[in-house]
């Protein structure tokens, strides 16, 4: 049998505020633990929450960047409710979260399937507050609460089931990754547990239009992890059926070391969340002035920039690379800006997605903090496409560029690098080589093609790789053709 | 000293006739001597209230002496005091001190008034008799057999003992005016939001509200003049201009419109309790109000009603008291779900327990529909009763509670009618209006009777200006319980 894989995805995004959810404390990551846990999140007797507007304006600004800037999928009127269960870390015994009223109702994410554009619906999306975390090393016979997470703001993304392959949750996850960043609500750091997400999946008979039982993996904190665990739950769910077994509904956990899933509780153990309004907080009211203030300040969206770079000649995959961020899409800009007029954008692309990314890596570097400028690169593809650079020369000047040698022409000029393109200095070159090759230029003429790489590679040696390569290539065909 | 009303203190101070440290020893050795029979107070620090007493001399010999500065003020053992064991009288916070000041211990300390001490009161705040207490029962200083009321019954025993001269205390469905009434003194709360509820241990938050006690309804807008206002850490704290409370008290009465619920007078309560409220009515129509007779149909509902709401909130509010951070927990206990449940098997009593239970059932997947959103729809209709009596009338009055005091272990077994109690009491927590008690007369046994205002949304100056005036023609906030002289 054929089976077609389901999958949604509900994603953790931390929100970018100084301050927590409901508390002044801080929500900086990394502190010494309880430090930064106020009266508010340890849930001291007596305390009340206040909630943070700043949250708000985050989760609004995504509700118009999944809708177009259109605000119809934003409540006026959303309700902040109580999810009760006991849990070490979990101060007040509830979670303030949205229940039956969210902030963000519906909305839809564009994702590349085989260069084909895919919409991904999004359910909803809600504020709520992180939980501590219990640490249990280095702690003999009990284990540690460290409650600065306490309280920290999310925004729990929640998409419709509308997925049909890991690739595709992955497509998924990239672009809100790539989105909650774009706006600037969610700093996107997936080691830190700034953005993770939990997949639902299940399997159906291809054709079928009934979705199967699904199990949820909680918790996934990278997007290879993402990709491995729904293979490897999709692939188990499909053995079991297949061996006569049933699913039931249950959560699971991802092993990576042993890249299995693991199950956590089934639903029959599931809480009872006890949900209701929390009658500390007031519903929260939008107005439509607030709205309007936070869409003049958003940004153009990273779905229009793509549309935009595909216009000007980019494929879909570039133009999936180089919107993956703001900052890479503006290092962008700002290149084509400085290169002018006839500036091609798939060429620097190249230059963007391959030698500078890899540098960055490297160094472990975000690209607002390149060693190359914008404007260098600009004067790099510039004397790429005047014939100055070769391509090899075009490398060695990127890397002393790098290594902050100054600007094209100037590492040119210092390292004497410009490429040979005068055909009466290749020529005189090209005559010498070929009468110092006698062997090599018989072969050529016997059939062996591989002999003329030789020679182009003598001529090359010859000019210490200055020659322009085509030109050589031309010039030893025409000797070689006229002297036979 | 101990039988002048608050003003009558601050004018004392004022004058330099007693310094505040005179004013809080004279209390301080008349509960040391009296407590032990009243059992009105369950955290005392002398020397904590003498430094406050010294700095309030302080103030007042620099001549910034507010009508507060000096004044010895019991706080409700609800309210978080920075530095004091804050227990609200349950053994699981029997070891917490609060390292932090409730909004209303805040805006007193800065008046310059002086914190007595903690009063007792049933555990958190679930009851009406104080009997729930983890400290042993409060008695009523009218008769000690008897109960003085609940749950804030130490702060109203505490003012009729003579043993402050004035008391916080907090009101979910009855629990400041309840045991005013029973004790023979006069209480207010105030609307839902006037007074902050941060760091006023919660019980059901949408209910609960702090308010004042004392002997007098002009001591008792004294003190809501401080103990009210805005406070952006409480996000139900209303936002509005400050007022005078005392501003209308000298208001003459004439042509207000008295609202008399035919449901506060059906058979509710007993009848010596309904006599002296007729009688307490008769007095205000001498003055000139006019009574119009009003229904609140759905009043009836108000305690089947509250006993969901409340408990439902109350299981989440006090789900934080496990053990884990602070308070009390189990001396022994396996892993961590048994540590949980002996910890809170022993550090809840029964009536909070049984609420626990009450507000998780009514929370439960199921149960949810049926009970809680149920209870809200009700909640609404309550509210829209009292909004249609209003149109008919100024204030709305009855009994606050349909019998005087009962004695201590009468109603403990039987927990529907100690939740009887409060059937006039509730449908103002529920509306969120406004309502007081004032002593309006004592039944055969000597017990003391309250007569209920209930106002409409910050009509509390209102409220307190027919109270004072009531008071100007009658005498029975004056009169004490014998064996209080030492």
């Amino acid at each position: 049998m054929k089976w077609e894989i389901v999958i949604g995805l509900e994603t953790h995004a931390q929100l970018s505020t100084q301050s927590k959810m409901f508390s002044g404390a801080s929500t900086a990551f990394g502190a010494p633990p309880n430090s930064q846990a106020c009266a508010v999140d340890i849930a001291l007797p007596g305390v009340l929450p206040v909630l943070n507007g700043r949250a708000v304006e985050c989760a609004i600004r995504f509700g118009l960047a999944v809708n177009g800037g259109s605000a119809e999928n934003v409540s006026r009127r959303s309700i902040f409710a109580r999810k009760n269960y006991f849990y070490p870390d979990l101060p007040k015994a509830y979670q303030i979260s949205q229940y039956e009223m969210p902030i963000v109702k519906g909305g839809a994410m564009a994702i590349l399937v085989d260069g084909k554009e895919k919409k991904i619906r999004l359910t909803r999306a809600h504020l709520e507050e992180d939980a501590g975390k219990s640490v249990h090393e280095g702690f003999h016979d009990f284990s540690g609460i460290d409650l600065n997470r306490a309280g920290t703001p999310l925004l729990e993304i929640v998409s419709e089931p509308d997925m049909r392959s890991a690739e595709e949750a992955v497509a998924y996850a990239k672009a809100l990754h790539s989105l909650v960043r774009w706006i600037g609500i969610c700093d996107g750091n997936m080691q830190e547990g700034s953005f993770r997400c939990d997949a639902n999946v299940s399997v159906r008979p291809a054709g079928s239009d009934k979705l199967g039982t699904r199990r949820e993996i909680k918790n996934l904190n990278s997007f290879r992890f993402l990709e491995q665990a729904i293979k490897y739950e999709a692939a188990w769910q499909i053995e079991t059926l297949e061996g006569g077994g049933k699913i039931e509904q249950a959560t699971v956990l991802f092993d990576p070391d042993r890249g299995e899933t693991r199950m956590m509780r089934t639903k029959e153990d599931a809480h009872d969340y006890r949900y209701f309004p929390d009658p500390d907080l007031l519903p929260l009211a939008v107005s439509e002035t607030w709205i309007d203030e936070i869409r003049t300040s958003m940004p153009e969206l990273p779905d229009a920039r793509r549309k935009a770079y595909m216009a000007s000649g980019l494929s879909p995959a570039q133009a999936v690379l180089i919107t993956s961020s703001r900052e890479v899409a503006d290092f962008m800009d700002h290149t084509a800006r400085a290169r002018g007029s006839d500036a091609r954008l798939p060429d620097l692309t190249n230059w963007i997605a391959g030698p500078l990314s890899a540098r960055l890596n490297e160094e472990n570097l975000e690209i607002p903090q390149s060693r190359v400028s914008p404007e260098q690169l600009a004067s790099l593809d510039r004397r790429i496409a005047d014939g100055t650079l070769s391509s090899k020369m075009a490398r060695e000047v990127f890397d002393a560029m790098w290594a902050g040698e100054g600007d094209a022409d100037a590492i040119i000029e210092k390292r004497g690098l410009k490429q040979i393109s005068d055909s009466g200095e290749l020529e005189k070159i090209c005559d010498q080589v070929i009468a110092a090759n006698a062997k090599q230029v018989e072969d050529y003429r016997a059939g062996k093609d591989k002999a003329f790489n030789s020679l182009v590679g003598q001529v090359m040696k010859a000019t210490k790789g200055k020659a322009n390569p085509q030109q050589v290539n031309d010039i030893l065909k025409r000797k070689l053709v006229s002297r036979a | 000293m101990h039988n002048a009303t608050v003003k009558e203190l601050s004018a004392g101070l004022a004058a330099r006739r007693y310094s505040s440290v005179e004013l809080t020893r004279h209390f301080l050795k008349r509960i040391s001597t009296l407590n032990d029979t009243y059992r009105c107070y369950i955290g005392l620090d002398e020397e904590a209230s003498l430094a406050q007493a010294r700095s309030a001399d302080g103030m007042l010999a620099a001549g910034r002496g507010q009508s507060l500065t000096g004044i010895p003020v019991a706080q409700k053992d609800i309210f978080c005091a920075r530095g004091w064991l804050t227990t609200c009288g349950s053994k699981m916070l029997s070891n917490f001190r609060s390292p932090y000041d409730a909004h209303v211990v805040e805006q007193l300390n800065a008046a310059g008034a002086v914190n007595l001490g903690k009063t007792n009161m049933d555990e958190f705040a679930m009851g009406s008799s104080c009997e729930t207490s983890w400290f042993g029962p409060v008695r009523n200083p009218w008769d000690v057999a008897t109960v003085p009321g609940g749950s804030s019954g130490g702060s109203a025993a505490a003012v009729a003992a003579r043993l402050a001269p004035a008391a916080t205390g907090t009101d979910t469905g009855g629990s400041i005016r309840q045991p005013a009434a029973l004790s023979g003194i006069c209480g207010l709360k105030p609307t839902y939001g006037v007074v902050s509820r941060y760091g006023l241990i919660a019980f059901a938050s949408s209910l609960d509200q702090g308010g004042p006690m004392a002997r007098t309804a002009e001591d008792l807008a004294l003190l809501l003049n401080v103990m009210a206002g805005f406070d952006a850490r409480d996000s139900t704290s209303l936002e509005r201009e400050r007022e005078d409370y005392t501003r209308d008290l000298g208001k003459p009465l004439a042509g207000l419109k008295v609202g008399l619920p035919k449901e506060f007078f059906g058979g509710g309560a007993a009848p010596e309790v309904i006599q002296a409220v007729e009688a307490a009515i008769a007095e205000l129509k001498r003055l000139g109000c006019e009574p119009v007779e009003v229904a609140l149909p759905n009043m009836k509902l108000s305690v089947p009603v509250y006993y969901v709401l409340a408990p439902a909130e109350a299981s989440s509010n006090l789900a934080r008291y496990d053990g884990v951070r602070y308070g009390y927990r189990a001396p022994e206990y396996g892993d961590l779900m048994d540590m949980y449940k002996k910890t809170r098997a022993q550090g809840f009593g029964e009536e909070v327990k049984r609420r626990i239970l009450i507000g998780t059932y009514v929370l439960s997947h199921g149960y949810y529909d049926a009970y809680y959103i149920q209870a809200q729809k009700i909640r609404r209709l309550i509210a829209r009763d009292f909004a249609e009596a209003f149109k008919r009338c100024d204030v709305i009055m009855g009994p606050t509670s349909p019998t005087t005091a009962f004695k201590l272990g009468e109603k403990m077994n039987d927990p529907v009618l100690m939740y009887l109690n409060d059937i006039f009491t509730t449908p103002a927590n529920l509306a969120g209006l406004p309502g007081m008690s004032v002593p309006c007369g004592f039944d055969s046994k000597g017990l003391p009777v309250g007569l209920q205002i209930v106002g409409n949304y910050f009509a509390e100056a209102r409220m307190l200006n027919v109270a004072h005036q009531y008071q100007q023609v009658t005498d029975w906030h004056t009169r004490a319980p014998s064996g209080i002289e030492i």
